[in-house]
C-alpha cells in the first residue's frame, strides 16, 4: 500500500512540479522516476517493472520507483528527452543498447553515449532467427542458399531500422556476403513477428524471449542465436559463429538503468553500488524467468566497457550504409 | 461450453469483488480525460502482481471491459473522447447531452455496449480457431487498402460537404507526417520540441473536440445565463432497452463491423466506431437525422467498440501475439504468472483462461447495470453553468494530455490544434474528418512501405497490391464507397438547384 502512496505523491510532485531542494546525505528521499522509452506493454517496459518491483525495500533504495512511459520514434523520444531532464538523481532512464547508440551514430537526435551515465544492466535478450513453423528452410544455411540463389529476394522482418534486429540483419548480411531484402515493421518485434507466422516474409529477426514464447505455440522455428555462445532458455539451437557465420555479439539487445550526465557523482556511485543487488533479488530472478525474460547482470564498470565497445562496433558496420 | 465450467470461479466472494472492483474502477478511469483502455489496464497491472494468475485475471478482464465503455461517458457529457474508439459517440451523444437527453444517451450507450460486448466475448469463446486465421489474413498489402477504405469514409463524416470533409481529412493526414517516420526514422515538419515524437493522438483528440467547444462557451459570456439552462429530461431504463432493441439496424451494424475490424491486429480498435457510424449513417433511410443528436449513431458507435473487445484477444490468446496495445499489456499481465498465450493455454491453464474470459461476460453485465445506475445522476452534469463547465472541461483537457506522457509538449499540442479546431469549425470544418485522418494516415504509409519493400524483393508492386481475394474485396469496397458518397453528393446538388430554381 505504501508503495501506491508514495506513486501516487510522485505524480502530484512531477504534476506541480515541484523541485526539492535536495542534499544528497539521506539520498533517495522520495520516490525515484524511471524513463523508459517504450510503451506500456512492450519488454522493456515488461522488464523494468520487475526488475525495480523490489525498490522499496530496505536493503535497496529504501523508495519505490515509479515507471514512466514516454514512447515514440524507436525510443528517440524518451532518449531525447532524458539526456535534457534535470539530473537530480531522482530522473533515471532505462536504455537499449544497440539501439540509442546506432540512433546516436545515425543521427538527428539530441544525444550519445556521452549524454548518459549507466548505473547498471539487467537483461540481455539476443537476436535470434525465426523461421515460421512449416517453413522449408531448417538451418541458416538453407536460409543462406536461397538468398544466394534469389540475390535480394529474402524477405525477413524486424522491429525497425536502428535498433538489435537491424544490426544483426546487417551482420548477416555481410557475414554471409549475400544481399538480403530486411523489412522493417512499424509494429515492433510483435508485429515482425506476426509478419512471420502469417507467411508474409520468409523469415525474420526476433527477440529470443518472444521467438522462446512462440515456439512454445508452435507457430515457429527458431534457426540461429546471434551471440557468442547459446542460451539457456533455447539450448538446442546454435550460434550463427557455430553454422559458420562470423558474427559476434553486436545485436544483442543489453537493458539497463541509466541517469543523465552531470549527475551527481556521490548519487551516481550510491545507484551503482544498490542497483546491481536490487536486480539479484529472487523474487525479480524468478518473475523475470517466469516471463522468458533472459537476466544479465552487469555493474556500471562493465557496462561502460559494453557502450565503448558497442560505439566502435557500430560505428564500423553503420559507416556502410 | 467449457467455459459454463468455469463460471463459478467467477463468483467466489473474492472473485467476484475482484470483479467489481475492476468494473467499477475501470468505468471511473475510462471516463477519465486522457486514461486511455490501455493505460487504465496497464495501472491495473502491478496490482495483480500479489494476486493468484486467476484472480488477477479476472481483474484485468473486468477492468479492460469497463474501461472501454466508460470512455463514452466524458464522450457524451463533456465531448472529450477518451480514446479513438469512443470518437463517434461525441457525434451524437454529445449533441444528445445539450438537448437535455444526457439520460438517454448514457443508457442506450451503456447498453449498446454490453450487447456489442457481450456479442464479441461469445465470438471469442466459440470462434477463437477460426478467428485466428482471419487475424493472420491481414497482411501490408490489405492493411493498406483497409486504410484507404477507412479515407474514403471521411469525406462523408459529419461534414456538411464532402469537399470540406476531405480538407479536413487532408489536414489529419499531414498532421500525422510530424515526426520521425515510421519505417525510416526519418525526420519530418519537426518544428518545434514538442511535436518530436509526432502528434500524440489523444492530445490531439482531447485538444480538436473539447477545446472548440470550451471557446465558445467562454465566448458566449455571462449573457441571459438564466434563459438557457437546461431542463435534464429523466429518461425510464424500460424506455432506453426499447430504444435501443428498435433500432435493430443500428447494432446489428455496430456489433458485427466492430467484431470484424476488431480483430485486425493494430487497426481495428481505433477506427471501428467511426466505421460502423459511418456504415449505419449510410444504410439509414434517416440518415440526415445523424449528428444532431440520433440514438442510432449513439448505439452503432458504441456497440461497434465493445463488440471488438473480445476479439482483439484473439490473436493474443491463440498465436501469443499481442494485435493491441491493450493486449501487450494483457500479456505482460499473463507473463508476470509464468503463463504463455499460445494454442495450449486452453488445455494447460483452463482455470485460468476460461475465468478470464467470463470475467469479461459478467463484466460486460455489471458494467451496463451499474453504467444504468449511474446514468440519470450523471447527466445533471449538462446544468452546470457554462462558465463553470468551459473552466472544469479546459482543467481535465490539460490534466488529459498531460497524464498521457506527462508532457507538456503534449498540453502545448492539444491547446494549439484545439485553438485552430475553433476557427475551422467557424468555417464548417469538423473533428472527426481530421482525427480519422491522424489515425490512419501512419497506418496506411508504413503498410504501403513494408508492402513495397517485400513486393520489390519478391513479385513487384503491382502483383504484391492486386492479388488475393481479400485485397480484391477491399478495393471493391473503396470503390463502393467512393461511388456512393458521389451519388449521394449529386442527388444533394440536384435538390439544392431545385430549391434554388423555386426561390
Amino acid at each position: 500500500m505504501k508503495k501506491w502512496i508514495a506513486g501516487a505523491a510522485l505524480a502530484l510532485t512531477a504534476m506541480t512540479g515541484t523541485a526539492m531542494a535536495d542534499g544528497h546525505g539521506d539520498y533517495p528521499e522520495r520516490p525515484v522516476m524511471l524513463m523508459v522509452s517504450y510503451g506500456a506493454g512492450g519488454a522493456t517496459d515488461f522488464q523494468a517493472r520487475i526488475v525495480t518491483m523490489t525498490a522499496g525495500n530496505e536493503d535497496a533504495l529504501n523508495m519505490p520507483i515509479a515507471i514512466l512511459n514516454k514512447s515514440g520514434a524507436g525510443g528517440r523520444v524518451g532518449w531525447n528527452w532524458l539526456a535534457g531532464a534535470e539530473a537530480d538523481g531522482y530522473t533515471l532512464g532505462a536504455y537499449n543498447v544497440p539501439h540509442f547508440i546506432a540512433q546516436s551514430i545515425e543521427g538527428g537526435v539530441d544525444y550519445s553515449t556521452d549524454s548518459f551515465e549507466p548505473i547498471a544492466n539487467w537483461g540481455a535478450d539476443p537476436a535470434v532467427f525465426v523461421v515460421g513453423a512449416d517453413s522449408e528452410f531448417n538451418s541458416m544455411d538453407d536460409v543462406i542458399a536461397y538468398a544466394t540463389a534469389n540475390p535480394g529476394g529474402l524477405t525477413f522482418s524486424g522491429a525497425g531500422l536502428f535498433v538489435g534486429h537491424h544490426i544483426a540483419a546487417l551482420q548477416l548480411e555481410k557475414a554471409a556476403g549475400v544481399e538480403l531484402a530486411y523489412i522493417p515493421n512499424n509494429a515492433g518485434g510483435a508485429g515482425a513477428m506476426r509478419a512471420v507466422i502469417a507467411g508474409e516474409v520468409l523469415g525474420g529477426v526476433n527477440n529470443l524471449s518472444d521467438a522462446f514464447r512462440a515456439r512454445e505455440a508452435g507457430t515457429v522455428k527458431i534457426l540461429g542465436v546471434f551471440d557468442l555462445e547459446r542460451n539457456s532458455f533455447i539450448d538446442d539451437v546454435p550460434t550463427l559463429i557455430e553454422q559458420g557465420y562470423d558474427i559476434d555479439n553486436a545485436s544483442v539487445n543489453y537493458r539497463g538503468v541509466m541517469v543523465p550526465a552531470g549527475t551527481d557523482q556521490a548519487i551516481i556511485d550510491h545507484l551503482a553500488a544498490v542497483v546491481p543487488t536490487m536486480f539479484e533479488n529472487g523474487r525479480v530472478a524468478s518473475r523475470m524467468a517466469a516471463g522468458g525474460s533472459p537476466m544479465h547482470i552487469m555493474n556500471r564498470a562493465e557496462v561502460q566497457e559494453m557502450w565503448a565497445q558497442r560505439q566502435v562496433t557500430l560505428e564500423a558496420l553503420l559507416a556502410d550504409l | 461450453m467449457e467455459f459454463l465450467y468455469y463460471m463459478g470461479d467467477v463468483f467466489t466472494p473474492i472473485n467476484f469483488g475482484l470483479l467489481l472492483l475492476g468494473t467499477i474502477g475501470g468505468l471511473i478511469l475510462g471516463a477519465t480525460p486522457g486514461l486511455s483502455p490501455t493505460m487504465t489496464v496497464a495501472l491495473m497491472i502491478p496490482f495483480t502482481f500479489k494476486l493468484e494468475p486467476q484472480q488477477g485475471l479476472i481483474l484485468l478482464g473486468a477492468a479492460y471491459t469497463s474501461t472501454v465503455a466508460g470512455g463514452a461517458v466524458s464522450a457524451i457529457l463533456l465531448k472529450i473522447p477518451g480514446a479513438p474508439a469512443n470518437i463517434a459517440t461525441t457525434l451524437d451523444g454529445h449533441t444528445m447531452a445539450q438537448k437535455g437527453e444526457g439520460a438517454k444517451a448514457l443508457q442506450i450507450s451503456f447498453i449498446a455496449s454490453a450487447i456489442g460486448g457481450l456479442f464479441g466475448v461469445f465470438l471469442l469463446i466459440f470462434l477463437t480457431p477460426v478467428l485466428a486465421t482471419w487475424a493472420l489474413a491481414f497482411g501490408p498489402s490489405e492493411l493498406f487498402w483497409l486504410a484507404i477504405l477507412g479515407v474514403t469514409v471521411i469525406g462523408t463524416l459529419d461534414s456538411s460537404s464532402v469537399v470540406k470533409g476531405l480538407l479536413s481529412g487532408c489536414i489529419g493526414l499531414w498532421l500525422a507526417t510530424i515526426g520521425f517516420d515510421d519505417i525510416m526514422g526519418a525526420q519530418r515538419f519537426i518544428f518545434h520540441s514538442s511535436v518530436s515524437g509526432g502528434i500524440n493522438v489523444i492530445p490531439a483528440l482531447i485538444g480538436l473536440f473539447a477545446i472548440p467547444q470550451v471557446i465558445a462557451m467562454f465566448a458566449k459570456g455571462r449573457s441571459n445565463v438564466d434563459a438557457e439552462i437546461i431542463v435534464v429530461q429523466r429518461h425510464p431504463i424500460g424506455a432506453a432497452f426499447r430504444e435501443v432493441f428498435s433500432r435493430k439496424r443500428a447494432l446489428a451494424i455496430g456489433t458485427a463491423v466492430g467484431s470484424i475490424i476488431g480483430l485486425i491486429p493494430g487497426v481495428g480498435g481505433q477506427i471501428a466506431g467511426l466505421v460502423a457510424y459511418d456504415q449505419s449513417k449510410k444504410m439509414s433511410p434517416e440518415s440526415a437525422k445523424f449528428g444532431t443528436g440520433h440514438p442510432e449513431g449513439v448505439i452503432a458507435a458504441e456497440s461497434a467498440n465493445n463488440a471488438m473487445v473480445g476479439p482483439s484477444l484473439v490473436p493474443l490468446l491463440t498465436l501469443s501475439i499481442p494485435g493491441s496495445p491493450t493486449a501487450a499489456v494483457l500479456l505482460g499481465g499473463l507473463l508476470i504468472h509464468g503463463i504463455f498465450p499460445g494454442p495450449a493455454l486452453f488445455t494447460q491453464y483452463p482455470e485460468v483462461v476460461w475465468p478470464f474470459i467470463n470475467s469479461m461476460l459478467v463484466g460486460q453485465i455489471l458494467m451496463c447495470v451499474f453504467g444504468l445506475l449511474i446514468a440519470g445522476w450523471a447527466a445533471n452534469v449538462a446544468r452546470v453553468p457554462r462558465a463553470v463547465m468551459a473552466a472544469v472541461v479546459l482543467g481535465l483537457a490539460v490534466f488529459g494530455s498531460y497524464s498521457v506522457g506527462h508532457s507538456m509538449g503534449d498540453v502545448y499540442v492539444m491547446a494549439a490544434l484545439g485553438l485552430a479546431m475553433y476557427f475551422l469549425e467557424r468555417f464548417g470544418f469538423s473533428a472527426a474528418p481530421l482525427v480519422l485522418g491522424l489515425i490512419l494516415g501512419p497506418i496506411a504509409e508504413a503498410n504501403f512501405m513494408q508492402g513495397a519493400m517485400i513486393a520489390n524483393a519478391t513479385i513487384g508492386q503491382m502483383a504484391y497490391f492486386f492479388t488475393g481475394w481479400l485485397n480484391w474485396l477491399l478495393i471493391l469496397i473503396v470503390l463502393a464507397s467512393i461511388g456512393y458518397s458521389i451519388w449521394m453528393e449529386l442527388l444533394q446538388r440536384r435538390y439544392t438547384t431545385k430549391e434554388d430554381a423555386q426561390a
